[in-house]
């Protein structure tokens, strides 16, 4: 890391500008959590690091009507200590408080979480789920994007040179929503996931699921939006039988690797069992809400 | 190789000045140019927690922080936990309970866990464990840490009662 | 916490009024290591001091056809580059030292690549700069030529005949014909008994099976450190974290061809070791380099380079055959232990060997190790080396026996344990062991009869050690105020010089707390061998405590002149000189005043003992386990553990506990999730603490440690080695555990979730 260079601008159009300016090997720094790693191991080339926690709206979290607004570079223990957003987003909050330990906390965030394009990023199923968007800051303006669509392969992003996600947006919801996200991991913390899922569910006044969303984490080179796997819940009250239906069309949507983390065979199995849990826990929510 | 960066900061509530490679971390500052060399480095990725110290009031692995973003920060070492020559109760109970072995990862853990009673001074055994499980220890089997962190904090809510 | 079960024959300075041995006082080094003053090996900065780096082979075998370093050392701020071509080129010549015994050949080999790299992380240069950036900016200007060659990393593949050879000089050895084809079988070794077909045959019942353990590192937090000065006349200074300052000078008089007397090592706080700093890596590199360039240089390995070029403990691959009686008498045992060493031979498959069996009364058997070197790093020491890779094979092997015979295992274990007078399975008679009160202890324990729920299992295993003593010094001096200093030459690792302190205090009659020890350098002690073998308490500890007991002596004859009487009237109780016959009026004598009148009665007061301690009494341990199986997930919870050992006598019982509890989490992290992952080039794909996925707080209950003492009359106090013996059950009590809770066997580690949902989906 001998020949990184650093700055720390306060706006966002500065950060875009020299983000650009920086060419290939410039990177904006949110927690770090990723980026430090990389640049030490070598496998990011050094070059600028810009880091965005000195622009005001890239740390926090606001309230805009029903929605969730939060600051690119807001470290993921601040989303566990606020009230509201943990009522309303449940299993937002657990999927990035499960990135890494307490100290990874104090640090990492939901942007660089997603922009890291792991496809076992914690928090990313889990905001696929929500349907959340991100508000993109670059060389040309601002632009809104959905989270899935920013990962487009393990390590490589949608983003345009200069572009950077500068806030995340959780949409506001109808009362008797709830969510979860659940994850294998060989302990109990301090891993990658090998397996992530993500259940987003609202009901009717009957307890009739109106509307899911199911999202699964390294299962794929990107966190997969499973479709047919929500579709299996819609119109159901998350019985047996409809949990069956999500196992399977759960396992369907996969298309996972072996690696030193677990074999594609292990994956696909747990993608259905976490799916069907979560959304076991996501309607228990939703019930209550 | 890039040019160093001047940064103002406050250590243990001492304010330090120092020049740092833009791509040195802060653990590096800390224990190369601030001579505090009681937070270590077990890993450089922050797997390991042993260079956990308090940033502006926020738990973290100093090797995942730039030095250079230190600049107007509070940070907290393990030096700066005992007052004076008087240990804290933490500190205290890591003795009485034997809960270091080698004592490598111990500072790390005091920061840690000193973090976690003053976020929940009546943690639960499970809640103890979660907290510090990114502070690894390869010497204890981690049973006299919990004990010594489950008895620290019963001291401290009784000298607050 | 611990209870105390068995007091048998008491030690000879155990009168059983002991006032400080078997007490729990806070540990003199500890406010230290609780305020971040303590200094470990990366801590030293000196003046002039100067970064060293090494350049890693990034190749799991090849020739290296040249190394270009011109660039590196025309780069600004580049002090000194060493290669191989720095260092002798030495013979092949066996050596002892304790517990790591070798080849000084492979030893600097393995310092510095010379001609071959044989594993993914292998030194091939070193460089010294005035920065840390500047150092690495120098390793990538070293240019390295390689000629790859075929690689083999897993231990039957190197063992097949058309593997690629590591060395060409490797012949098998321990065969009836020397072969004449090199091989990377080092060595065959074979300890039997009986005739084994014979006892098969009669046999009712019998078992058998394969197990595989995988490499696993020792894992300490700190990683290698030192500083290193060569001076203009030879004189060399080492700070460094090691198991043994005397180990380092030795090494690297020999790596370097200096004489020790040019060499003085002064120990650093060890970041913990568990066998994994008993060699060397970095100090002759940074002397080397220091040599070179006149300054002080400082090296500190990277954690990458802790997983890929030091430890870890060999991967093996076993099988087990047991034949017994109905009634449960084992009759037969015929294991084979293939054991990986890494780049040269020296896998523990000796220990693994001698230890398979020691914990059963087997009039048959058969065990035939073999060490077989691969393009892996070169294994080092890991607590009873060998033993828990044995002992996994063996206790689950005694696992199935059980089921098969119907049988409890902990009766089954209790039916064929050995006892006093017997022979052990690798030559001697035990005496003194208390493996049967052991067992006993854990029958009686609330945890063996606690009912269990659903997708619950419970295992059992039992381990062995020998435990060694061994070579040291130790000297203790009084102060003119009665207070005293312990002087050892022993790396404190996990508590020892409270252990020190407190049989002195116990011996002079002085509260601990007025007793200081230090650890001292090479050239302020005499000869120790290094912290390692479970000796330092046994060995160390009969130093002390002999050096303690010439002080008494001393004392009582200084009292005598003080009081005017012949020394045969004195005697020493609690700390004072008492003269026997009251009826003289003698006023007692506190040690501080003895100490005070020094002056008068013969100078300073001190004595210094050195010693090779015989007679360490070895160690048995009895687990249990309960696991939890999600069996969707194939996730384990550990969830109750308890150990019970014959720790001899527990000097400082809550750092024995510490052993005990340490060792298990090591030994449930090897059971369940650690390993080397190589991929196809030979690259270790897992060399950080992410992915070699070690226990944290939350993979762990609290671990129940049972102290049972059945004292070693050979100690002053009955103390046996602790350290080791923990780590050799744990790998069959968890996978026991496992087998029971999914209704399925696994005999393969670690353990892992994909493995064990497989295994249920196997139907």
């Amino acid at each position: 890391m001998s020949n990184v260079e650093f700055i720390a601008p306060t706006s966002p159009e500065q950060a875009a500008k020299a983000l650009l300016a920086g060419g290939p090997g410039a990177r904006p720094l949110g927690g770090g959590t990723d980026l430090l790693v990389q640049l030490r191991s070598g496998r990011l080339p050094a070059g600028l690091i810009v880091d965005l926690k000195r622009i005001p709206e890239a740390i926090g979290i606001r309230q805009d009507g029903g929605a969730f607004v939060i600051g690119a570079s807001t470290p993921g223990i601040t989303l566990s200590e606020h009230k509201a957003l943990g009522l309303a987003w449940p299993g937002v909050v657990e999927a990035t408080n499960l990135i890494g330990s307490t100290q990874v906390q104090g640090r990492a965030s939901m942007a660089g979480n997603l922009c890291n394009a792991s496809p076992a990023a914690d928090s990313v199923p889990a905001l696929v789920a929500a349907r959340a968007t991100c508000l993109i800051v670059g060389p040309d303006g601002r632009r809104t994007a959905t989270v899935e669509s920013i990962a487009v392969a393990p390590g490589k992003t949608s983003l345009a040179p200069g572009e950077f996600v500068l806030e995340i947006r959780l949409p506001a919801r109808p009362g008797r929503s709830g969510d979860a996200y659940l994850r294998s991991i060989p302990r109990t913390e301090m891993d990658i996931a090998v397996v992530g899922a993500g259940v987003n569910l609202t009901l009717d006044a009957a307890g009739v699921i109106t509307e899911a969303h199911v999202a699964l984490g390294a299962v794929g080179p990107t966190v997969i939006l499973a479709t047919a796997a929500a579709a299996a819940l819609v119109g159901t009250k998350a019985d047996e039988a409809a949990l069956a239906n999500l196992d399977a069309a759960a396992r369907a949507a996969c298309n996972p690797i072996s690696d030193k983390r677990g074999t594609a065979e292990f994956r696909t199995k747990i993608a259905g069992v976490l799916a069907r849990r979560a959304a076991t826990i996501a309607y228990g929510r939703a019930e209550k809400r | 190789m890039s040019k160093r960066q001047h940064i103002s900061a406050t250590v243990n509530g001492d304010p330090v000045e120092f020049l740092a490679e833009p791509g040195a971390t802060l653990l590096d500052a800390l224990r190369d140019d601030l001579g505090l060399t009681g937070s270590k480095e077990g890993c450089g990725s922050g797997d390991c927690g042993a260079c956990s110290v308090i940033l502006d009031g926020r738990l973290v692995c100093s090797c995942l922080v730039l030095a250079v973003e230190a600049e107007g920060r509070r940070v907290e070492t393990i030096e700066g936990m005992a007052e004076g020559s008087k240990l804290h109760p933490l500190q205290q109970k890591f003795l009485e309970h034997a809960a270091l072995q080698c004592g490598f990862c111990t500072p790390g853990l005091l920061v840690s866990a000193k973090a976690l009673l003053d976020a929940n001074p009546d943690p639960t055994e499970t809640e103890a464990r979660y907290w510090l499980a990114g502070n690894l220890c390869r010497c204890t089997g981690y049973d006299k840490i919990i004990r010594a962190v489950m008895d620290a904090a019963a001291e401290l809510r009784q000298e607050k009662v | 916490m611990s209870d105390v079960l068995e007091r048998r024959d008491a030690a000879p300075l155990d009168d059983g009024h002991l006032k400080v041995v078997g007490t729990r006082p806070v540990r003199p080094d500890g406010a230290d290591k609780v305020t971040g003053k303590a200094m470990y090996g990366a801590d030293l900065a000196m003046p002039g001091m100067v970064v060293g780096k090494i350049l890693r082979s990034p190749h799991a075998h090849a020739r290296i056809v040249s190394i270009d370093t011109r660039k590196a050392r025309a780069l600004p701020g580049v002090k000194a580059i060493v290669t191989a071509a720095d260092f002798p080129d030495l013979a092949s010549e066996e050596f002892e030292a304790g517990e790591s015994a070798g080849n000084l050949r492979d030893l600097s080999q393995n310092v510095m690549a010379r001609h071959v790299v044989l594993y993914d992380g292998h030194a091939v240069a070193a460089v010294a700069a005035t920065s840390s950036s500047i150092a690495d900016e120098a390793l990538a200007l070293i240019v390295v030529d390689y000629e790859v060659l075929p690689h083999v990393t897993e231990v039957e593949a190197a063992m097949s005949p058309d593997a690629p050879v590591l060395h060409a000089h490797m012949f098998t050895q321990g065969l009836a014909v020397t072969p004449d084809k090199p091989s990377n079988i080092a060595k065959r070794n074979e300890l039997t008994r009986g005739d084994l077909a014979a006892a098969f045959a009669e046999a009712d019942v019998t078992v058998e099976g394969r197990y595989t353990t995988a490499a696993v590192h020792q894992g300490y937090i700190e990683p290698h450190a030192c500083v290193a000065s060569y001076a203009a006349d030879g004189q060399c200074q080492v700070w460094s974290s090691s198991q043994g300052q005397f180990m380092i000078r030795t090494y690297c008089a020999k790596v370097l061809n200096l004489e020790s007397s040019n060499i003085r090592v002064t120990p650093a706080e060890i970041g913990g070791g568990f066998g994994g700093k008993t060699t060397v890596y970095l100090e002759p590199v940074a002397l080397a380099l220091s040599r070179q360039c006149g300054h002080p240089v400082k090296m500190v390995m990277t954690r990458d380079e802790v997983f890929r070029a030091s430890g870890p403990t060999s991967a093996g691959v076993m099988t087990v055959k047991l034949g017994a009686k109905a009634d449960g008498t084992i009759t037969a045992a015929d294991v084979v232990l293939k054991f990986q060493a890494g780049a040269f031979e020296g896998s523990p498959v000796g220990a693994g060997s001698m230890t398979a069996l020691a914990c059963y009364d087997i009039p048959n058997f058969s065990i035939v190790g073999y060490d077989v070197v691969t393009n892996t790093p070169k294994v080092a020491a890991y607590r009873a080396p060998g033993a828990p890779i044995s002992a996994f094979a063996v206790e689950t092997a005694m696992d199935e026996l059980a089921a098969k015979l119907g049988m409890d295992p902990l009766a089954l274990r209790e039916k064929n344990a050995v006892r006093d007078g017997m022979k052990a399975s690798y030559g001697p008679v035990f005496k003194n062991i208390g493996y049967v009160e052991t067992l006993e202890a854990i029958r009686s324990h609330p945890h063996y009869t606690a009912p269990l729920g659903p997708n619950q299992g419970r295992g059992l295993a039992v381990g062995f050690w020998f435990n060694i003593g061994g070579e040291s010094t130790a000297a203790v001096n009084i102060n003119e105020d009665g207070t005293a200093v312990v002087i050892s030459g022993n790396p404190d690792i996990g508590g020892s010089r409270a252990s020190m302190a407190m049989m002195a205090a116990e011996v002079l009659g002085l509260p601990v707390e007025k007793v200081r020890p230090i650890v001292a350098d090479t050239a302020s002690i005499g000869f120790s061998m290094l912290t390692g073998g479970s000796r330092t308490t046994f060995a160390t500890g009969m130093a002390v405590t002999q050096a303690s007991q010439k002080i008494v002596e001393d004392l009582k004859r200084r009292a005598a002149m003080l009081m005017d009487v012949s020394v045969d009237q004195v005697d020493w109780v609690d700390g004072v000189a008492v003269c026997r016959d009251a009826s003289k009026g003698k006023a007692d004598l506190s040690l501080a005043h003895i100490a005070e009148k020094s002056g008068q009665t013969g100078g300073p007061i001190g004595a210094q003992v050195s010693l090779n301690a015989q007679g360490a009494g070895p160690g048995f341990g009895v687990h249990l386990c309960d696991v939890e199986v999600d069996p969707e997930t194939g996730h384990v919870t550990v969830l109750r553990y308890t150990a019970a050992q014959d720790v001899g006598k527990a000097i400082h019982p809550a750092y024995v506990e510490g052993q005990i509890q340490g060792g298990v989490a090591q030994g449930v992290g090897w059971a369940l999730n650690e390993e080397y992952i190589f991929d196809r080039t030979g690259h270790m794909e897992n060399a950080g603490f992410l992915d070699y996925r070690v226990p944290v707080a939350s993979d762990l209950p609290m671990i129940d440690s049972i102290l049972v003492e059945v004292a070693n009359p050979r100690h002053p106090f009955g103390a046996k080695g602790v350290g080791e013996v923990p780590i050799v059950p744990p790998l069959a009590a968890v996978g026991n555990a496992v087998s029971a809770a999914i209704g399925k066997r696994l005999t393969d580690l670690p353990m892992a979730p994909p493995k064990i949902r497989a295994a249920i989906d196997a139907g």
